[in-house]
């Protein structure tokens, strides 16, 4: 029998996500996928999965999980949703290997919106228009085009997980980051002042409590259209700025419908969408401009991460046995007394 | 062609997407030529890029900026541009005739678009079901088709009171444009009437009825005729009819 995790507290909107859907824009079909693909990456690449493998996106509350049928690898990425096996809480951002009968839950987010959940092999469920991710407004993909409901039983595609090492995010891992969220101008920025622009780029901005998969309505300084705030209806690109006429923006985001009448003032760059997925109600974000060419670079910067990203790895139980923490001991040139903290056997650049 | 810029606007979407912008209008000519463009570019085959969406007066180009920079893409594009036709392009796609019951249940507003423009309802109905529509875009919804073409007799300003939920299939006008509902939605637009054919249909191997650029005309269908209608497409047949535009 195939392992199933069954849903015993299903949260208040986990989905089946992976990058999402391509070539059905112009049929109105939102590419929808993860919200957050670095978190996605993350959880997949702890339990060995290509990165972009189907996972759970929970949204900022926490879940509950049943493993029935047969051993299942998990590990939990994106937002921090601390986990729980059996009701004990555990440490780290790792895999854990889990026989039948176990349970596990994660709990609401403490920092972050979104977590994923991933399973060793993914889910065994049908692509729909080329992609499981789930778009619940018109119920295409995921688990029957919906969210989950506890009771729901989701099968694996791999018939039993085997017992072995887990893997662990190093100590003092960092994704990458930026303070900003860059855009870059246009398509319509010609349809606001200078001022307006000036503003955009100067201001706070604090993400409302309408922030969805769809996008973030976002509340600060007013920006005035130059001409008016309708436009001839247009495709929506992901990461679109539009602002209709109270002058607020909102990034359109995975869910977006496929086109819109406001004028969009600039555009998020690829590098920095992972980050904004996992934004909140009420946090504060500023943006900053840079031209195609530097939102280009960035894009291959965070491309080449995640392409390392499965050999920054390590076993877990060893997290500060890595070269990344010897790394920083021999630039700081010192052991100092810190390493007395460390649980018995794991010195710095042992093993 | 008055409603185009006299030269392509290519704008910025981010690191991996750009608008080829032909011009700001809804207008005939100016969307046949942003399919025309559409259709040269699947028919070369770019290399990099990866998906395109046309709308009433653009076309957005997305791609791997790792396999083709903006210079070269824009570069590429233009001379695709050039090479169009310079009058309107032949019309290309399929011509679709949906049946359609009008009023009663089944086009709660006919009576009142009928009143608001001193028409009686045989006569909204002949105007509506008399014209040609071109698929001039499909968003909102999957599968939703915004149709150009309406009598201008019918324009009639969205409701102040949008509806929650109208079922899919229903015909409806807002403003300048009529359309079929792919699935169940809100809608603040004035429902004349109601199709049997399901414009988006995840069973069928081709789930999209209509595409950018094809045309479609409505055929009246008395009342008594849905169940049978429905009947057929539950059956998996298709009731309405295709032809190739030339």
């Amino acid at each position: 029998m195939t392992p199933v995790l069954r849903v015993t507290s299903p949260g208040t909107l986990t989905t089946l996500q992976d990058l999402g859907r391509r070539g059905w824009l112009r049929f109105g079909v939102p590419a929808s996928g993860a919200m957050d693909p670095v978190g996605l990456a993350l959880a997949n690449a702890l339990v060995g999965n290509p990165l972009g493998t189907a996972a759970l996106e929970l949204t900022l509350a926490g879940a509950g999980f049943a493993v029935e049928n047969g051993p299942v690898r998990i590990a939990v990425a994106g937002g921090e949703f601390p986990l729980a096996l059996d009701g004990e809480t555990v440490a780290g951002v790792r895999s854990h290997w889990l026989e039948p009968g176990r349970t596990f839950s994660l709990a609401s987010a403490r920092a972050g919106a979104r977590a994923y959940l991933a399973v060793e092999g993914g889910f065994r469920v049908e692509p729909v228009l080329g992609s499981v991710a789930t778009h619940v407004r018109s119920g295409i993909g995921g688990w029957q085009g919906r969210a989950l409901r506890a009771g729901d039983a989701l099968p694996l595609d791999k018939a039993a997980a085997e017992p072995g090492v887990e893997r662990a995010l190093p100590a003092g891992f960092k994704r990458p980051g930026h303070p900003r969220v860059r855009v870059v101008l246009g398509p319509q920025d010609d349809r606001f002042t200078a001022a307006a622009i000036e503003t955009f780029l100067a201001a706070e901005y604090a993400v409302t409590n309408q922030a969805d998969r769809m996008g973030y309505r976002l509340t600060g300084p007013k920006l005035e259209h130059a001409k008016g705030p309708d436009i001839v209806s247009d495709a929506v690109a992901p990461g679109s700025v539009q602002v209709p006429g109270f002058g607020e923006p909102i990034v359109l985001l995975a869910d977006r419908q496929t086109t819109g009448g406001y004028p969009k003032i600039a555009t998020v760059i690829g590098a920095d969408l992972p980050a904004l997925g996992q934004r909140r109600p009420g946090e504060r974000l500023r943006f900053e401009a840079v031209t195609v060419e530097a939102a280009q670079a960035a894009r291959r910067d965070l491309k080449a991460w995640l392409e390392k990203l499965p050999s920054l790895l390590v076993p877990a139980g060893r997290e500060l046995d890595s070269e990344h923490l010897l790394a920083v001991n021999l630039i700081s040139g010192v052991t100092d007394g810190r390493n007395g903290s460390l649980p018995a056997g794991l010195t710095p650049g042992s093993g | 062609m008055p409603a185009a810029y006299a030269a392509p606007r290519f704008l910025p979407a981010g690191d991996a997407a750009l608008v080829v912008e032909l011009g700001d209008a809804i207008d005939d000519r100016l969307n046949e030529r942003v399919m025309a463009l559409d259709r040269a570019i699947a028919g070369t085959g770019i290399p990099g890029v990866e998906e395109t969406v046309p709308t009433y007066r653009s076309l957005l180009v997305l791609y791997e900026p790792d396999a083709i920079g903006w210079a070269e893409l824009v570069r590429r594009l233009s001379a695709l541009l050039d090479d169009l036709p310079a009058e309107a392009p032949a019309p290309a796609g399929r011509r679709w005739t949906l049946p359609v019951v009008y009023g009663g249940s089944f086009g709660e507003d006919l009576a009142f678009v009928a009143a608001s423009h001193g028409l009686s309802e045989a006569e909204v109905v002949e105007r509506h079901a008399g014209a040609e529509y071109r698929v001039h875009m499909i968003g909102f919804q999957p599968g939703f088709a915004y149709l150009g073409g309406l009598d201008p007799a019918l324009r009639t300003p969205r409701r102040a009171d949008p509806r929650p939920k109208v079922p899919a299939g229903t015909i409806a006008i807002g403003g300048a444009q009529t359309a079929v509902y792919s699935v169940e939605a809100p809608s603040g637009w004035h429902l004349l009437g109601r199709t049997p054919v399901r414009v988006f249909d995840l069973r069928r191997p081709e789930p999209f009825l209509l595409a950018p650029g094809d045309r479609v005309r409505f055929r009246p269908v008395p009342g008594d005729a849905w169940d049978g209608l429905v009947h057929r497409v539950e059956g998996g047949e298709a009731v309405a009819e295709a032809e190739m535009l030339p």
